[in-house]
């Protein structure tokens, strides 16, 4: 009750700052907001450079783009620069490739990975436990990627802590980083490490929200603990994941540059080169500037395109997603 | 509530017989999830401070130091590239930290009246930035033509503004009663009075959490350093540690300024790096994790 008429309130107050602006006219409006378009301005204009500016620099994937000519100097070539994609340039689909199996990895290895540890982690009655475990897994997402490798490195390495261990004990040492049989695995498990724990805090909110009449209720009808998992507890997380599901769609052809790109080095590219990482080594490293940027573009593109049409798609099933039009 | 809601769940240790193995395979497997996290920090710390006997006789790296010592520590701190790497990381921290609260700060009082004048607009112009992100060549020649490239201030100008942590920060100063902001308007305060005698010192929690969150970027970025500075002198020390920790260049008494006689064993001061540069977050963190979950929920209903 209290939570309406508190809406109904802030509907009302909206309604009349509506109605008392719609009297004043524009020019007024501005001389009366003009401090708080000043207030506004500096982050505006930041994000116009930042952000909106380097949009704008797009166009050079419709260049050939040299960069003592400059944006205004290089010559357009029209699609030219996208016939590596759509032809299939062997190096682009390998990229490509690389990808597209690193996110199966993923979403495989990944995404349930914090739905599971919140589940257990909400079974624990005891609040401390629960409190100093959470502190715990926490902490890896606050730690840079070439921290989290230089860690693995450390207890992972062919000169690390386990190998070294192994050593000692006259075993046979394990080669892990450095090893390109490995490197898909590796990289999985790094961000499994990094932000399980993270990702649980949603999912732990989730679950503090179901109704624990379902629970009782499902009690009383002998329902097994299997069976309240099922029917009571992952339909409650159902939205929250289908939300993060649309996001990570959005993300389908993103896997982390900076982890790939520290730890390219050993394993060489056949195994490592995503598609930012072609980006980065073809463009900035390489020259191939329109060409890269084209790549670039037509990534950014369909990750937009898969959020938009993954949202409308929850929208048919009857779930929130990610907004509402 | 939700207390109760804990101890009912799916995996809740059912009464009886079962109870005792339920609930040691549930402390075994998040005491090896726990053990899993901590033990590469242990190892870290443990190595720094090793000496050199003990760490040719483990191969390399060691658990438990039987003979601390701080030279490693010393080594680093005596004014070498990682000295220079540490006062770089630092200066950008702060500076980028305080702009990047104001800067955001500024902008979300800006939005927070919903009748204003082209309020739609600029938010319309913030939260498009969450959907489509311009790619890393383009990025790159606007770092390039606006001369920023080998400059501070590309670590800092392109990530100043986050559309998150500005939806995050208006929503909460939309919280804020109107009848107090109009009371104070009405006694003739202006905009500016408004927003530091009002809105900051209630908004104090927010601006806390954000401005952490503003400062553990700073620190960790590593991805604008590797595209816009190439010349060492003016790495941060993520680049630093990449160099000489993750790619294993040799780190000398040239690098370090000190005689070669003194120097210590090479893993003890890759893995004294990598303890300065974690330190920091280490040090934020209770405070980060005091308050993030309210944080990241927030994010979620609003954003």
């Amino acid at each position: 009750m209290a939570v309406t008429e508190h809406a109904d309130g802030l509907v009302q107050d909206k309604l009349l700052t509506k109605a008392a602006s719609k009297r004043l006219t524009r020019w007024q409006r501005l001389r009366r907001d003009r401090a708080l378009l000043l207030f506004a301005l500096p982050g505006v204009v930041a994000l116009l450079l930042f952000h909106y500016l380097p949009l704008l620099g797009n166009v050079i994937a419709f260049q050939d783009y040299q960069p003592f000519l400059g944006i205004t100097g290089s010559e357009w070539v029209g699609f030219q620069n996208f016939s590596i994609i759509f032809n299939g340039d062997p190096a682009f689909l390998h990229a490509l490739e690389n990808t597209l199996v690193l996110t199966v990895l993923q979403v495989v290895f990944v995404f349930p990975a914090p739905i599971a540890l919140a589940l257990l982690l909400n079974s624990i009655a005891h609040e401390w436990i629960k409190r100093v475990v959470q502190s715990i897994l926490y902490l890896p997402h606050f730690l840079s990627w070439v921290i989290v490798v230089a860690l693995f490195q450390q207890v992972l390495g062919n000169a690390g802590l386990m190998n070294s261990t192994l050593r000692a004990h006259g075993m046979h040492t394990i080669s892990i980083i450095g090893n390109p049989h490995l490197f898909k695995v590796l990289i999985t498990s790094q961000v499994v490490w990094k932000d399980t724990g993270w990702g649980t805090i949603l999912f732990l909110a989730a679950l503090s929200r179901i109704d624990a009449a379902l629970y009782e209720a499902s009690d009383v009808d002998g329902a097994s603990r299997l069976r309240q998992l099922w029917h009571v507890t992952l339909p409650g997380l159902r939205s929250l994941i289908v939300l993060l599901g649309i996001l990570r769609l959005g993300d389908v052809l993103t896997v982390g540059f900076e982890q790939i790109v520290l730890q390219q080095g050993p394993v060489g590219t056949d195994v490592s080169e995503v598609l930012d990482t072609y980006v980065y080594n073809n463009g900035i490293l390489g020259g191939n500037w329109g060409v890269s940027a084209a790549v670039g573009l037509v990534k950014g593109v369909v990750g937009v395109a898969l959020v938009l049409g993954a949202n409308k798609l929850a929208h048919v099933f009857g779930e929130q997603g990610v907004y509402q039009s | 509530m939700s207390a109760t809601v804990a101890r009912r769940s799916a995996f809740a240790t059912p009464p009886g017989v079962g109870r005792f193995s339920a609930l040691s395979a549930k402390a075994v497997v998040l005491a090896i999830c726990c053990a899993v996290v901590l033990l590469p920090f242990l190892s870290v710390v443990s190595t720094s401070i090793a000496d050199q006997k003990q760490i040719t006789k483990a191969g390399g790296y060691v658990l438990w130091p039987t003979h601390p010592s701080l030279n490693a520590y010393r080594a680093i701190f005596n004014g070498g590239v990682v000295t220079r790497a540490l006062m770089v990381s630092i200066g950008i921290t702060v500076v980028g930290t305080l702009l990047s609260l104001a800067a955001t700060t500024a902008l979300a009082y800006g939005l927070s009246r919903s009748g204003s004048f082209a309020h739609k607009p600029i938010l319309m112009i913030v939260l498009f930035t969450l959907l489509f992100g311009p790619g890393i060549i383009p990025n790159y020649l606007v770092i390039k033509e606006l001369g920023l490239l080998n400059s501070y201030w590309s670590l800092i100008l392109p990530t100043l503004i986050n559309a998150f942590n500005v939806i995050v920060i208006r929503a909460f100063i939309m919280n804020i009663p109107q009848d107090l902001i109009d009371s104070a308007k009405i006694d003739g305060a202006t905009e500016m009075q408004v927003l530091r005698r009002i809105v900051l010192p209630l908004s104090k929690a927010v601006l806390s959490v954000i401005g952490l969150f503003f400062a553990v970027g700073y620190w960790n970025n590593f991805f604008n350093a590797l595209l816009y500075i190439n010349d060492s002198s003016k790495w941060p020390l993520q680049l630093v540690l990449r160099t000489y920790v993750v790619n294993n260049a040799p780190l000398g008494s040239d690098q370090l300024q000190i005689s070669s006689e003194s120097l210590p064993p090479p893993q003890s001061l890759q893995m004294a790096i990598l303890v300065i540069s974690l330190v920091p977050i280490l040090l934020v963190y209770p405070f980060l994790q005091r308050h993030f979950a309210k944080g990241v929920l927030v994010g979620a209903v609003k954003g």
